[in-house]
């Protein structure tokens, strides 16, 4: 009894911790932080699998506000319940909340400094060769057939090239998904 | 007064903005300037000073916004706010998920979800890459037109050399963000 108290304690730990190591080493917000998020949570900790990882990335996608919130308090959910989401969502906020209370009592504001835009541009550049990482490393699981070829070569014209919702790509692959199923599964009564 | 009015505007934010980020300020000036809480040039500091810092932008713009009119505890409020829509609305989708895990309609949705999500990944990086890689659009005949003035060098090398860094050296993404923030001040700075 006393052990399993001391690892959930240790869980929810490692849960603000990791998730506070993100909120700090991811900058622009959004799909910046999905490299991370994913070497942490599907490769070092294991907390999810490939495919779970997915699928918290289109729910936190499809839900409105901070993404990264909805995806640390689904990692966290899975792995402590309540509170454990609560440990994560906290270890993800507490970096910006802290930085900028300490930037905006400290120096008022940002000022134009040209090395940290130059430092920023680096990050950005590096943060689209490793959005780029993430996008084959989790579809390596998921693209199985031609199916699912085609549906994420659809996504990524429709958002990338067309400028398409997110959210509305998301439900439109639910919906085409559905008749997928249901026309695979009358083809195999038949058959 | 002023907690619960600043928790409900940035509640009232993270419920009503999709897409992250950058999508989110513009909804966030029209609040703080309803009410008056905020001008032009705060704005603008408040947009800088999120895109410079680590973390959900939403999360810096809550913080500086309460920070700026009722201090550190004011902070705390308008970021509880800003975080408690995603947060709560993901507790719900996931017990609506776990209770119809073994239904086909679901099973169903995930097959069409998740392939869109990977292309929705990819699409994420042309969205970066616009803004620093390239100017302007990525697809477009500028890159023959006039690439000397379109492609953005040192960017394009720090994305490449990236590439081969966490892509075949299994560099992990916290050293190369630290490696490539040095490169590009020296560089670009």
């Amino acid at each position: 009894m006393k052990d399993s108290r001391k690892q959930t304690f240790k869980t929810h730990g490692s849960l603000f911790w990791e998730f506070f190591k993100i909120g700090l080493f991811t900058i622009g917000g959004g799909m910046a932080m999905l490299p991370l998020i994913q070497k942490v949570v599907v490769e070092d900790r294991k907390w999810l699998g490939e495919e779970e990882m997915i699928d918290c990335v289109a729910i936190s996608q499809s839900l409105p506000g901070a993404q990264v919130v909805s995806c640390a308090a689904y990692v966290g959910k899975r792995q402590c319940g309540l509170t454990g989401s609560i440990a994560a969502a906290l270890g993800i906020i507490m970096p910006s909340f802290l930085i900028i209370i300490a930037v905006v009592t400290l120096l008022g504001t940002i000022g134009d400094n040209s090395y940290v835009n130059g430092a920023f541009t680096g990050i950005k550049a590096a943060v689209c060769g490793l959005v780029i990482l993430s996008a084959c490393k989790l579809g390596k699981q998921v693209m199985k057939g031609p199916f699912q070829w085609i549906m994420a070569l659809l996504a990524f014209i429709a958002i990338g090239i067309f400028r398409v919702n997110a959210l509305w790509a998301i439900v439109t692959g639910a919906v085409i998904g559905i008749f997928a199923l249901l026309i695979r599964g009358k083809r195999g009564k038949k058959a | 007064m002023m907690h619960l009015y600043l928790f409900t505007m940035f509640f009232r934010i993270g419920f009503f903005s999709f897409g992250g980020g950058l999508a989110m300020l513009p909804l966030i000036f029209q609040s703080v300037q309803d009410f008056g809480v905020m001008n032009a040039q705060e704005f603008s500091n408040l947009v800088a000073l999120s895109q410079v810092t680590p973390g959900p932008i939403a999360v810096n713009a809550a913080t500086y916004v309460g920070l700026n009119y009722a201090g550190v505890l004011g902070a705390a409020t308008a970021t509880l706010g800003v975080c408690l829509p995603s947060f709560l609305l993901m507790l719900i989708v996931m017990k609506f998920i776990d209770k119809f895990k073994e239904s086909k309609g679901l099973e169903g949705a995930f097959l069409g979800i998740r392939p869109v999500t990977v292309g929705l990944i990819g699409a994420a990086a042309i969205f970066v890459a616009e803004t620093v890689l390239v100017n302007g659009d990525l697809f477009s005949t500028k890159l023959f037109q006039e690439p000397s003035t379109y492609i953005n060098l040192v960017p394009c090398l720090i994305f490449v050399v990236t590439l081969v860094l966490a892509g075949k050296f299994k560099v992990g993404p916290i050293k190369i963000t630290i490696l490539m923030a040095i490169i590009g001040a020296i560089l670009c700075g």
